[in-house]
């Protein structure tokens, strides 16, 4: 499993630049004009940023996040998940920036190839900022009638909150 | 990657304040004062582990994009998501906007698939015959946005690589199946409650 996801990566830039060649795309300059735009929207999530890693890291370093969950343990352990990632359950339909923070202090106590590690990675990877998605897009067009685009959006969350268990136990037996 | 969030004004305050009472009570304040220091130096580190990485896939990105990658991909995807937008004719800007922004979210161009979708909402919304109330088709589109379908999970794998994983990307299989089931549930779902 591991030696193949070392093709991943190169096999898809490859992949790219001969398709970039054969459509006789400026690979260079388009390129730059990319990167440029890539450098600007990760500097501009820096403030928020800030905020979000000292807010988590308060939150972990006085106790709180432990208090917290604690109690939601019982709840965590009804669908087995590692109890470092229920935090993360909880903010990661909120705040893209604040799961950042929050998958980066796991990361920092349990390592990333740990079993909570690689289960957050995969929360992370397979979910996506819900709340946002919802607000900005019916907010486009002024829609506040919504009827059941909620439920359906959390269920398929907790559908791949469950599943990022499932998948990590499946595929990294060997590794715990 | 996403500014703006909302309902963190709240959050971020009630964090902070349950933060600070707890260690008085817990008797965990020194702890806490370092990490307020540590805090804001450590956020800066992971936007500098990011910055480079995220730099060069965008730019990459924007190759695929520039020869014409999300158009072909767009017209791959057509034939199955005509299934799933009744109310959008197979030609209308609609159905054409739907498939660019899908297609934007699975090869990972964030920026260009916001403004898409957009775009997208406001053909829905023409089509609609319900003013103020979220059409099914609109509904099933917003459903699909909030399931992360992407081929290649960068940010993550970046992360990882920060706390030296020993293979950064050997999460992705199970990021793809997680989010694909994920999406499925989530696209049945919406059907089920649309009647």
């Amino acid at each position: 499993m591991s030696k193949f996801s070392f093709y991943i990566m190169p096999c898809m830039i490859g992949f790219i630049v001969f398709f970039g060649l054969l459509k006789k795309v400026p690979l260079f300059d388009v390129f730059i004009s990319g990167a440029k735009e890539g450098l600007t929207s990760t500097f501009s999530i820096a403030p928020s940023l800030i905020g979000l890693v000292v807010s988590v890291s308060m939150l972990k370093s006085s106790g709180a996040l432990d208090i917290i969950t604690s109690f939601l343990e019982p709840l965590g352990n009804l669908i087995a998940v590692p109890k470092e990632t229920i935090p993360l359950m909880l903010l990661r339909p909120i705040s893209g920036s604040g799961s950042l923070a929050l998958i980066d202090s796991i990361f920092k106590s349990c390592g990333p190839d740990s079993f909570a590690g690689r289960v957050a990675s995969v929360m992370m990877g397979s979910t996506e900022t819900t709340f946002y998605a919802i607000a900005i897009y019916f907010g486009a067009v002024g829609i506040k009638n919504i009827r059941h685009t909620v439920p359906a959006a959390i269920l398929a969350d907790l559908t791949s909150f469950i599943l990022s268990v499932l998948t990590v136990r499946l595929l990294f037996t060997k590794s715990f | 990657m996403k500014n703006g969030d909302i309902m963190l004004n709240y959050i971020w305050g009630f964090i902070i304040l349950i933060s600070v009472i707890c260690a008085i009570f817990t008797g965990n304040i020194e702890p806490l004062s370092n990490s307020i220091l540590t805090g804001a130096s450590d956020a800066i580190n992971l936007v500098i582990t990011m910055v480079g990485m995220m730099s060069l896939w965008t730019g990459l990105l924007k190759i695929a994009d520039n020869g014409g990658l999300t158009y072909l991909l767009a017209k791959l995807f057509k034939p199955v998501l005509k299934h799933l937008f009744k109310d959008c004719p197979e030609d209308s800007p609609a159905m054409r906007a739907i498939c660019m922004n899908i297609t934007a979210n699975i090869l990972g161009l964030g920026n260009a698939a916001t403004p898409l979708g957009i775009s997208a909402m406001k053909e829905m919304n023409k089509l609609n015959k319900n003013s103020g109330v979220a059409s099914n088709s609109m509904i099933t589109f917003v459903v699909m946005n909030t399931a992360s379908i992407q081929l290649l999970p960068t940010t993550m794998s970046i992360l990882r690589q920060k706390y030296h994983s020993a293979a950064p990307f050997d999460i992705v299989p199970a990021i793809w199946i997680s989010s694909i089931v994920a999406l499925l549930v989530g696209i049945l779902l919406t059907k089920v409650l649309e009647k």
